[in-house]
């Protein structure tokens, strides 16, 4: 599904990604962890299109199109999804119209009619349930005044209302409350088909019982320095990244 | 004075005045009119080294030729049918983009200032009076307001409409009536030359009374220049209400002036909703506002979307005079393209002015590196017991925004539209007439179409 080569990409000058590589095949979930600064959030950015980023070499596509090509709207009409780690506030913007909105330009990409409001709220309805969101926060301005947990929760009933294809969370786990983070997980594990795929970006093994990963990766200094099954998290928790560090310059 | 030669306009002005002297015989307007003259003639169009216009230049819009002569005559019919396929247009228009917000609304229509009752659809005689302002000579309100609220001292533009005016809109509202559905004012303007083109209103709410007022202007694309230098004056009695809305959108080639003057009673409330789109090359809004009594309200809304190279200039004034008054101004603005805008509001508080509660605050996005806005926000305060705020922020659209709302599939016209909405949202939300609300909506996500990069 996902085809990322030898991807280098930076800020302005500074070069973050180095040399990047991973494959994601429908179905899978890939577990991302690593160091502060390792380039994690930077990878999720380059993905999603986000345009202060310059991809300076490499290659990544999507069920073979070239993802790169593309405005950070038509990835995600393609069926990319990122779960922000820091989900911005609009003030103004109210959530449930921002959602119809999103809905109805991706299915208009897609040349099937927009939603009625009936079956727009119908499915909200379901979604919300899903994700237990808090309907009162469905009608809100986008993230405004949202507390940490709850703009967390609203990054998930989004992915829950769009259904993308490949879903990456960056760091969704932080902030959320134990609860919370079963709740969410709960959703995720729900949305899991044998058609999509998710990247799930985090710190902390706890959200990896939850939602049991494929692969976990380590991402340290812009490239992925180790690869293993779920067991990788596990031993990352005891043992740090020094280990690792030190395997990949030997 | 400054040197008026460049534009033909002035002197053509000075000899055009003879002539109307003559002609009004009405004394109280005579004189007026020769005393405005007077004020006109001694300081010309105003320059840029005048302090209230250091930002706005307008002598390059007064430098074609004009005519000053606007006939006074009944429609021809083959005009009248025009006229007539423009409104029928406009209104078409506007309800296809209010379609399920319908209230209906009385219709008022002036062809370049001048009244006409065949085109419009007004409430049933009576309630409240609707005539041309050259008809109304001899109405108590009339003599009791006119030419006396508009300051024309210092104010060329002002002073020369008022010695130059042709006709205008006569409104006034008796005691304790209510209107049950607002008055939609279409000023129709139209050129078979350039035009110079003055109208001069005169609205009187008495006590008790309220009524909304929603002025939108159209014209005939005929390739020609229009210049209107308006003035509207005001008279809000004890307790009435007055929403006055002013939609202002137009084309090159529309140049626009105007003061609006008004005074308040104890109790009233005068809210003014200023909207300008992109088009009309040159707007200069003066709002004046007299609270000359205690225990009153004024909401000075503003909204302006400007586009390509035009020039949109706001001024405000507000006066609180007595004890007690409270005055809340917001303007904000959206700037594509080489716009411009400018926004200057006053405030005064006179000494007797204890309590006022004055709050000003004035907005700005560029969407363009080229746009500019200055904004400048004037305090005199006299009163020690008051509170007086201001505000004034420029900035650009934000870029984190803009993408977290095309990282869920939306276009990036429609994200900016969208965050230009939520920036109108606090503006657009005092809206107290729904379909006003959504026609506005329409017409900046309609510019906003046009503005894709
Ligand atoms: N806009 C920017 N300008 C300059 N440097 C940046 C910018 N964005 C990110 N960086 C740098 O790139 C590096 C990688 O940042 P990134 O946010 O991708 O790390 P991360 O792996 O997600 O870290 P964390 O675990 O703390 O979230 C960091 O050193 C960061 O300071
Ligand atoms: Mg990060």
């Amino acid at each position: 599904m996902l085809s990322i080569k030898n991807l280098h990409a930076g800020v302005e000058e500074k070069e973050i990604l180095k040399g990047l590589n991973l494959e994601v095949k429908p179905g899978e979930v890939h577990a991302i962890m690593g160091p502060n600064g390792a380039g994690k959030s930077s990878l999720a950015s380059v993905l999603s299109g986000r345009p202060n980023y310059e991809v300076t070499e490499g290659s990544v596509m999507l069920d073979g199109k070239d993802l790169l090509e593309m405005s950070p709207e038509d990835r995600a009409r393609e069926g990319v999804f990122l779960a922000f780690q820091y989900p911005i506030e609009i003030p103004g913007v109210s959530n449930i119209n921002f959602l119809k909105t999103a809905m109805n330009e991706m299915r208009a990409y897609k040349g099937l009619e927009p939603y009625t409001a009936k079956e727009f709220l119908a499915l909200s309805k379901e979604k919300q349930k899903l994700v237990e969101f808090d309907a009162k926060l469905v009608n809100r301005s986008l993230n405004e005044g949202f507390s940490g947990g709850e703009k967390k929760r609203n990054e998930i009933f989004q992915l829950a209302m769009l259904e993308p294809k490949l879903a990456i969370l960056d760091e969704t786990d932080s902030g959320l409350d134990i609860d919370a983070l079963r709740i969410v997980s709960r959703g995720v594990n729900k949305l899991r088909s044998d058609k999509n795929a998710f990247i799930i970006i985090t710190h902390y093994q706890r959200l990896l019982d939850y939602i049991v990963p494929d692969f976990v990766h380590v991402l340290s200094d812009g490239k992925i320095v180790k690869t293993g099954g779920k067991e990788l998290a596990l031993e990352l928790e005891e043992k740090g990244y020094d280990w690792i560090k030190e395997e990949a310059v030997s | 004075m400054i040197n008026q030669l460049e534009t033909p306009l002035y002197e053509s002005i000075v000899a055009k005045f003879e002539i109307a002297a003559l002609q009004s015989r009405n004394t109280q307007i005579g004189d007026l009119r020769q005393q405005a003259f007077d004020i006109f003639k001694a300081s010309g169009f105003p320059s840029p080294k005048n302090e209230e216009w250091k930002y706005t230049n307008v002598l390059p819009f007064l430098k074609d030729e004009f005519e000053l002569e606007i006939s006074q005559d009944e429609l021809s019919e083959a005009t009248f049918d025009k006229v007539a396929k423009m409104v029928t247009t406009h209104i078409e228009a506007i309800q296809n983009s209010i379609k399920g917000e319908q209230k209906g609304a009385y219709r008022l229509i002036a062809v370049n200032g001048k009244f006409n009752e065949t085109l419009s659809i007004l409430p049933e005689a009576g309630k409240i009076k609707i005539q041309a302002l050259s008809a109304a000579t001899e109405e108590p309100a009339f003599i009791q307001n006119f030419g006396k609220i508009a300051t024309i001292k210092d104010n060329a533009f002002a002073a020369l409409n008022t010695a130059l005016f042709h006709d205008g809109l006569f409104i006034e509202v008796p005691k304790n009536v209510s209107l049950d559905k607002p008055l939609h004012v279409i000023n129709v303007l139209l050129a078979d030359a350039n035009v110079f083109i003055q109208p001069r209103n005169l609205f009187v709410i008495h006590a008790n009374a309220s009524l909304e007022i929603i002025e939108t202007t159209i014209t005939n694309e005929a390739g020609h220049t229009i210049f209107a230098n308006g003035v509207t004056e005001i008279a809000v009695a004890e307790n009435a209400h007055l929403h006055h809305y002013d939609i202002q959108t137009g084309h090159k080639g529309l140049r626009l002036v105007q003061r609006t003057e008004a005074t308040q009673e104890q109790h009233s409330n005068y809210s003014n909703y200023t909207f300008t789109l992109p088009g009309t090359e040159l707007v200069r809004n003066n709002l004046i506002l007299h609270l000359n009594a205690k225990d009153l309200e004024s909401h000075l809304y503003g909204l302006y979307l400007t586009a390509d190279k035009q020039l949109v200039d706001n001024h405000t004034e507000v006066h609180h005079k007595m004890p007690n008054g409270e005055s809340n101004q917001l303007y904000k603005g959206v700037l594509m393209d080489n716009s411009k805008a400018v926004f200057n509001g006053k405030i005064y508080v006179y000494e007797d002015a204890q309590k006022t509660n004055a709050f000003q605050q004035s907005n700005n996005i560029l969407f363009s590196e080229k746009a500019t806005v200055n904004a400048k926000p004037q305090l005199e305060i006299f009163a020690d017991d008051v509170k007086c705020s201001h505000g004034t922020t420029i900035g650009q659209m934000n870029k984190e925004s803009l993408f977290y709302l095309q990282s869920r599939g939306i276009s990036e016209q429609t994200a900016k539209n969208m965050m230009v909405n939520a920036f109108a949202f606090d503006v657009t939300q005092k809206i107290k007439i729904a379909p006003v609300r959504v026609y506005l909506e329409k017409l900046i996500a309609a510019e906003m179409e046009k503005n894709v990069h």
